[in-house]
């Protein structure tokens, strides 16, 4: 019985992460449109255009190689495995034990090593100044990252994911300024990951700011879809990261019952809803901020994850 | 037939090829290279053999010094190097069949190929230190006449001559070592070195010995130098020996005495390793992003990974020392697993620089482009070689840096409030030489292999002859098993960490699904097998439903490039372009990275101008000022050349009043 739940817990999550992507990202653009005195799209928008691009030829590039048609498949489901296994409404995951937070990080980054290489297939400036940068901005938010892990890591005393959420869970963590720097540090990381305002802006063309979009620019047709699909996997994600760490609460336990499950999940679309809202108003009051300075910003994340970790060393109370 | 006899045996007779290849002339290469990769596959098959079993194997052979004779010994830890010496060495010697094929000087490189595998085969089973010693110096100047083959170009003299030098530094500091290690007795058997006790103070002086011995062959800054310049001057399958087996041979040098021979160390001695290691990553790797010269890239990513072993060495130094024997396994066991992985992954890859060499015959990235289509197997094997040292999951150099963060979490164990801050920070440094290594291999591969052929030899490249990537091909089916079963390779590493720690791993083979599980199932666990399989399944099973249900139609057209896509193929990004946002944030402040841009005046018709100097800094602030301070010594000393004979007289006299005068003074 444990065991069949579990696999269902696995599978559901699997279909639940993929179902309510397109539909944050969809919510995200709504509130700023919104925000913005527009009327906006319907959330369900996103979702249209994957659809519709799935059913609409591939125009490939004379030099495309077999590289550039592979890739889109290989990042869409290295994100997708990821995302499935960040506890999202439940911690009973059947393969949480797969990778913990380290892994799943790099498995993110096995996919931006892939995107970035596709970008520079078909030999174009654009492809090649987004993969270029997209390098940049990742090499100095994976060590902010691994420093985040690091403070969780010492707090929970585990980097399994469903660990860390249910220590943190527990009335024995409190309120610590090393956890605090850690949440500032992952929101600023989730941003340049995710290619948002400030550090990128996700509906920008033909502007030379670009870098996530610069990158995918030859794709078309179905494999644009892929890599749409992946992107709005990897916002949702780090939301369900955000929210698993920081905010464990509601979500069920394995054991519990089913309506502890369908309650998490109620939960759970509240959190995403709520994340979603807070990252589409602070997209709105803040502005895009030049290629070179977005090092600066991510500075911070890492000396704030820096500082957490060497904060728990003082004095592991803090 | 003991195992280390065999391994006496196998190194003789790599030792004897080289004579032999004199006789047999040029004619037989293929046949000797075929030999000395057979020997090589008969030594990593009794690597394994004897590191499975995990026994310890001795003889004395009545060479050497007349009253010691050349003591043998092949025990756990020797073992697995032998292990890794015999994959890379059997696979270097493959490809050379085939490299060696069009080589201009084949003489140049025959003889010394094989003796130079032997030699570090030697090195690995001597149990005296004469022995030791003796088959080190063979072994450094074997390869210095690889380096040499291409003597010809003013650039291999100079990494010939910065090589022999730093060799010869290295040596004279492993000397040292030894004889402070066999003290006044003149001991000099590893058996007698290990009886004798040491004050704190000698084990710190013999291990910055070690560190400056080991450390300049490993390439640990700041004595890494000569590595840029030295690897990539021979020829590819020298380069991939060199860089991939020939550091671990300094590796294994450094374990020897550190872990086995000198006794235990004092704590205070492993944050010095730690951070050099964790420096000499960053450093290394932040080259590697600005180099490019295709086989430099590589020399400089050999550095940061050393600089990761030696991180993780140190990390197990610290550990041992504060009686955290679990822990102090678990950090050594990622180091030699991250060795192996080493070896596997940069013999692969200085292979496939060596194919593309030989196709388009430059090193200079700038050059390449689009082999993806002219070279698809070499291509296909180096897109895996780049993930895996890239640290990417599911590969193999994901799976040992993992070990190494998981050991660097156990940090909070330690009593020392140094270390505690310390190590931390050690580990941000390596995610941020792991993070910077993805960039270092998107760049190489995306310059050399994608995009449109940046020059006529770029475009007509041919493919890679069939040894070379039957060679390369195995090396990536190591990588692949590594990084999707580590839990064997680390249960067989097992008996090497019970032997210089005194503790294990748990158990890997009982655990459920293959999991990876370092410390225990509720602190971390790793599936690289599973995580493969979920994305083949996941990835594949969206592609059929794609092709099927949705659309499969698909068109070729002119790329579009937001509506202005250019012919030329330098507007591409090349590999200078692409370094610039890193050069401009990490180089400008680490590096000392400069741009200077030329903009001519409105209405002048001359070029614009972007100049970038960049360099090592350690070259400019130490070795500069030295190579300096020597030249005006010698000028000064060229004096005691032209004295007049009464001048001459005098100093002898005077210098003999002076050795009395202290003679008598001592007394």
């Amino acid at each position: 019985m444990g065991l069949i739940l579990a696999l269902l817990v696995q599978g559901l999550q699997m279909a639940l992460v993929i179902a309510l992507a397109p539909l944050l990202t969809g919510l995200v653009r709504k509130v700023k449109a919104r925000l913005t005195r527009r009327r906006g799209a319907s959330i369900l928008q996103p979702w249209r255009d994957i659809l519709r691009l799935l059913r609409k030829e591939a125009v490939l590039a004379q030099n495309a190689s077999w590289l550039f048609r592979a890739a889109p498949y290989l990042i869409f489901a290295a994100t997708w495995v990821a995302a499935a296994l960040v506890p999202t409404f439940a911690t009973g995951l059947q393969f949480s034990w797969t990778a913990d937070l380290i892994a799943i990080v790099a498995l993110l980054g096995s996919a931006r090593f892939y995107l970035a290489l596709a970008g520079m297939d078909v030999g174009t400036a654009f492809g090649g100044l987004g993969a270029s940068r997209e390098m940049m901005i990742a090499t100095i938010a994976e060590p902010a990252m691994l420093l985040i892990t690091f403070s969780l890591a010492l707090v929970a005393g585990s980097t399994q994911l469903s660990t860390i959420a249910a220590v943190m869970a527990s009335p024995a963590v409190g309120l610590r300024v090393s956890l605090g720097m850690g949440l500032v540090a992952l929101v600023i990381v989730a941003l340049a990951e995710n290619a948002r305002i400030p550090v990128d802006n996700p509906s920008t063309h033909l502007e030379l700011t670009m870098v996530h979009e610069a990158m995918v620019l030859e794709y078309s047709g179905r494999h644009l879809a892929m890599i749409e699909l992946a992107a709005a996997l990897k916002l949702l994600l780090y939301v369900s990261l955000i929210a698993c760490v920081f905010f464990p609460w509601g979500i069920a336990g394995p054991g519990t019952g089913l309506f502890a499950h369908l309650a998490a999940v109620a939960i759970y679309l509240g959190k995403l809803a709520l994340g979603g809202t807070a990252l589409a108003m602070f997209e709105t009051s803040v502005a895009k901020m030049r290629v070179f300075r977005v090092p600066d910003f991510l500075g911070i994340a890492l000396m704030l994850g820096l500082l957490g970790t060497l904060l728990l060393f003082v004095s592991r109370g803090l | 037939m003991a195992p280390v006899d065999a391994a006496a045996l196998l190194a003789g007779a790599l030792l004897l090829l080289g004579p032999a290849a004199l006789v047999l002339g040029p004619r037989r290469a293929a046949a000797i290279y075929a030999a000395a990769a057979l020997l090589c596959a008969l030594v990593a098959g009794l690597g394994l053999t004897a590191l499975l079993t995990g026994a310890t194997s001795t003889t004395v052979l009545p060479i050497g010094l007349p009253w010691l004779g050349a003591h043998l010994r092949l025990d756990p830890l020797a073992a697995v190097f032998t292990l890794l010496l015999g994959l890379g060495g059997a696979a270097a010697s493959l490809s050379a069949i085939g490299y060696f094929r069009h080589e201009p000087a084949p003489m140049r490189v025959l003889p010394f190929f094989p003796a130079f595998l032997g030699a570090m085969l030697a090195v690995l089973i001597a149990d005296d230190a004469f022995s030791f010693l003796m088959s080190w110096e063979v072994m450094s100047l074997l390869s210095w006449a690889l380096v040499m083959v291409h003597h010809r170009e003013a650039e291999t003299r100079t990494a010939g001559f910065v090589y022999l030098m730093m060799a010869a530094f290295g040596t004279m500091a492993l000397l040292l070592a030894f004889g402070l290690m066999a003290g006044p007795a003149g001991g000099y058997g590893f058996d007698a070195i290990r009886a004798v006790p040491r004050s704190p103070l000698v084990t710190a002086v013999i291990l910055g010995l070690m560190l400056l011995g080991a450390g300049s062959k490993a390439g640990l800054a700041p004595l890494h130098v000569w590595l840029p310049l030295a690897h990539p001057a021979a020829p590819s399958p020298v380069s991939a020996l060199m860089s991939a087996v020939m550091t671990k041979v300094a590796l294994y040098a450094f374990l020897r005495v550190v872990f086995d021979l000198m006794g235990p160390a004092a704590w205070w001695a492993s944050p010095v390793v730690i951070l050099l290691g964790a420096a000499t990553a960053v450093l290394g790797i932040l080259l590697a992003m600005i180099e490019t010269d295709i086989k430099r890239v590589l020399a400089c990513s050999t550095i940061e990974n050393i600089g990761v072993i030696f991180a993780a060495v140190g990390l197990a130094m610290a550990f041992r020392a504060d009686g955290m024997p679990a822990a102090a396994a678990l950090a050594l066991t990622a180091a030699l697993f991250h060795a192996f992985n080493h070896m596997a992954m940069k013999s692969l890859l200085f292979l496939g620089a060596g194919a593309v060499l030989g196709a388009t015959g430059t090193r200079m990235l700038d050059r390449m482009g689009g082999l993806i289509h002219r070279m698809p197997v070499t291509a296909a094997l180096m897109l895996l070689g780049v993930t895996a040292i890239a640290a990417l999951p599911p590969l193999n150099g994901f799976a040992s840096e993992w070990l190494v963060f998981q050991a660097v979490l156990l940090s909070p164990g330690l009593p020392q409030p140094v270390l505690q801050m310390l190590v931390p920070a050690a580990g941000g440094l390596l995610a941020l030489a792991a993070a910077l290594a993805a960039a270092a291999f998107v760049r190489l591969y995306g310059v050399a292999f994608l995009g449109r052929p940046r020059s006529d030899a770029a475009a007509t490249a041919p493919e890679a002859d069939r040894p070379t990537l039957i060679a390369m091909g195995a090396l990536g089916a190591l990588c692949v098993f590594a990084g999707l079963l580590p839990g064997i390779v680390l249960d067989a590493l097992a008996p090497v960490s019970a032997q210089l720690t005194g503790a294990n791993l748990p158990q890997q083979a009982g655990q459920p699904w293959l999991t990876l599980v370092p410390i225990a199932a509720t602190r971390s666990t790793y599936n690289g097998l599973l995580v493969a399989i979920f994305i083949a399944i996941s990835g594949g099973l969206v592609a059929v439903a794609v092709h099927r249900f949705a659309s499969r139609a698909l068109r070729r057209a002119p790329a579009w490039d937001c509506g202005f896509p250019l012919n030329d193929p330098t507007t591409q990004y090349g590999a200078g372009s692409f370094a610039q946002p890193l050069r401009r944030v990490l180089g400008a402040p680490l590096l000392g990275a400069r741009e200077t841009v030329l903009m001519p005046p409105p209405g002048d018709l001359s070029p614009a101008r972007l100049t970038v100097s960049v360099g090592d800094p350690v070259w400019q602030a130490l070795y500069a000022p030295l190579a300096q301070g020597v030249t005006r010594l010698s000028i000064w000393a060229n004096r005691f050349q032209f004295l007049t004979i009464r001048r001459y007289l005098s100093l002898v006299f005077a210098s003999l009043v002076l050795l009395l005068l202290g003679l008598t003074l001592w007394a």
